[in-house]
């Protein structure tokens, strides 16, 4: 095992502790758009599959690279773009009380 | 890679600003107020991620990778459009993707290395391709099952589970040989199909009522394998996110099999449901008191607080539009309304949330289930709405019944329930509720939206 490998445990250990500490302050009310922004931001996964894509080192990793992109990128655009349309509907009642029905 | 290039420097600096944006992305989901702060923030360290990886110097053609970017964009944008009704299967879907994205690039990882594989390279790489396949089949299951495609029952055959632990015995077993001879290459086809069995498997026996703990233990997964990923090649970005996701996913299971009462074993191996869905049916001798939209507008306008408690049936029926008139009537006429929140209603954590404030109705009325519980008894009305177990007193009560000890809605301590529902049939775990029974209790039968419909009409003053 070299030292690469133990800074990288390192840096999962911190991230996750982080994780657990960010995420347990969202609010239940946000869950759901939490869910699919942890997904877009899990596609990052795509840095992976496009340095596989680039290197082109066989035609295997090229074909499997290309649909790992198209997935992860699927996630990306998808996951960013549900999720500003959730938090978008999410208003609060206090500020502007007297607002009528929209048309 | 011992030695950087130039360029690599700069793309290591990018990679750890978009980290830093990943975390604050998720920090500013805590509150609705800054939510939207949080997607920026995403879409920034995402955008800068993937432009400093193209700065990459092994890099040598960019063909393939454009046209695989923009191919991708074009699927995600229909995904980013689906109705918030479909939202868990997108999801679920989502998860697959991700996992398939990170089970592809493991793959050929695998056989540009073999056979000089160091071992620590070799475990992880395993547990990245064992964790990716079982969450691509697993989620693309429960993603059928949410869409309705595959039954939502659970599918059940004897020595299920023996089948899966022999199955995931070989899937480990093999890995810990090709850790021990990298040489052996045959094992890694092996280790990545019989996942993808797993996969199968792991989820065709789990019931309707136990996805929202399912979604987030497969994103828990989703997390975990890209994690792995990052171990394999060396990219403490990918490690952060995959960390992120993975607690994420796992805070939200735990919640989720809280709310349920029951662990994760039970959900997994339990099958929930199977058992009680021919015992529950049968029994309708039971007297219940029944009211027509008329009655229950004249109940509601006279009371001061009444608490909606909406349910997955009410999303079924499309009836959030109607309930919010139906929350602008009672408010107008000075009713105190407020939402009870149950954490697994819905198909996925804060599923509900989401469908009411599509609906326009304010988040600040929704209030989740431990801070309102203690209301109930000053409650004048409770309406449920579509909401069946989550409401269920047997779970206070009855240790015979198989949701013993569930945390449920205090419901039956409001002074009046309401409950509006098409028939006596049990819900979706097949358990009968003695909820409907009660002197206190008025049946509304009926489907959600029209009867919703018809109490609006009759506040409103008849159009």
């Amino acid at each position: 095992m070299n030292n690469n490998l133990i800074d990288a445990l390192f840096v999962f250990m911190l991230a996750a502790f982080i994780g657990f500490e960010v995420i347990r302050h969202v609010s239940p009310l946000l869950h759901t758009p939490l869910m699919s922004l942890t997904n877009a931001l899990d596609a990052i996964a795509v840095v992976g599959a496009i340095v596989l894509v680039g290197e082109r080192k066989s035609t295997f990793a090229l074909v499997l690279g290309v649909i790992a992109i198209i997935a992860a990128t699927s996630n990306v655009v998808g996951g960013f773009l549900i999720t500003d349309r959730m938090l978008r509907m999410f208003k609060t009642s206090r500020p502007s009380k007297p607002q009528v029905t929209k048309p | 890679m011992t030695e950087f290039a130039g360029s690599q420097y700069v793309i290591e600096i990018i990679y750890l600003v978009a980290s830093a944006l990943f975390i604050l992305s998720l920090k500013w989901m805590s509150s609705p107020a800054t939510a939207r702060h949080g997607i920026l923030a995403g879409e920034i360290g995402m955008v800068l991620a993937i432009a400093g990886t193209l700065l990459h110097h092994g890099i040598v053609d960019y063909k393939w990778i454009i046209i695989a970017l923009v191919l991708g964009s074009g699927i995600g944008i229909p995904l980013g459009m689906v109705q918030m009704t479909a939202v868990p299967q997108r999801t679920a879907l989502s998860h697959a993707f991700g996992a398939l994205c990170v089970t592809l690039v493991g793959t050929a990882e695998f056989y540009l290395r073999s056979p000089d594989v160091p071992k620590f390279m070799m475990s992880v790489l395993s547990m990245e391709v064992i964790l990716g396949g079982l969450t691509f089949t697993g989620s693309l299951m429960a993603a059928g099952k949410l869409q309705e495609i595959l039954p939502q029952r659970p599918i059940t055959y004897k020595g299920q589970n023996l089948v899966n632990l022999l199955l995931f015995i070989v899937a480990v077993g093999s890995a810990v040989y090709l850790v021990l001879h990298p040489e052996a290459k045959i094992f890694f086809p092996i280790i990545v199909g019989v996942s993808l069995i797993f996969g199968v498997l792991l989820v065709i026996p789990i019931g309707g009522a136990d996805m929202p703990t399912v979604i987030s233990l497969l994103n828990s997964y989703a997390g975990l394998s890209a994690a792995a990923m990052g171990f394999v090649l060396d990219s403490k970005l990918l490690i952060i996110a995959g960390a992120l996701d993975g607690s994420s996913g796992l805070i939200l299971s735990i919640i989720m099999s809280k709310a349920m009462n029951r662990s994760f074993t039970n959900v997994l191996f339990g099958a929930f449901g199977q058992v009680q869905a021919s015992a529950a049916v049968g029994e309708e001798a039971k007297p219940v008191r029944s009211a027509t939209a008329e009655e229950a507008a004249a109940i509601l306008s006279a009371a001061n607080k009444v608490v909606i408690v909406p349910g997955y049936g009410m999303a079924v029926a499309q009836a959030q539009h109607k309930v919010r008139e139906l929350y602008d009537a009672l408010t107008k006429k000075g009713v105190d309304v407020r939402f009870a929140i149950h954490p697994v209603a819905g198909r996925m954590p804060g599923h509900m949330n989401v469908l009411l404030a599509e609906a326009d109705i304010p988040y600040d009325r929704l209030i989740e289930m431990d801070e309102i519980n203690g209301d109930f008894p000053q409650t004048d009305v409770a309406l449920i709405i579509g909401a069946n177990d989550v409401t269920n007193p047997a779970a206070r009560t009855d240790q015979s019944s198989p949701i013993f000890g569930m945390p449920i809605l205090d419901v039956d301590k409001a002074h009046t329930v309401m409950v509006i529902k098409r028939g006596m049939s049990p819900g979706f775990a097949g358990i009968d509720n003695p909820l409907y029974y009660l002197d206190r209790t008025l049946m509304l039968f009926g489907d959600a939206k029209q009867f919703v419909g018809g109490i609006v009409r009759e506040l409103t003053g008849g159009h």
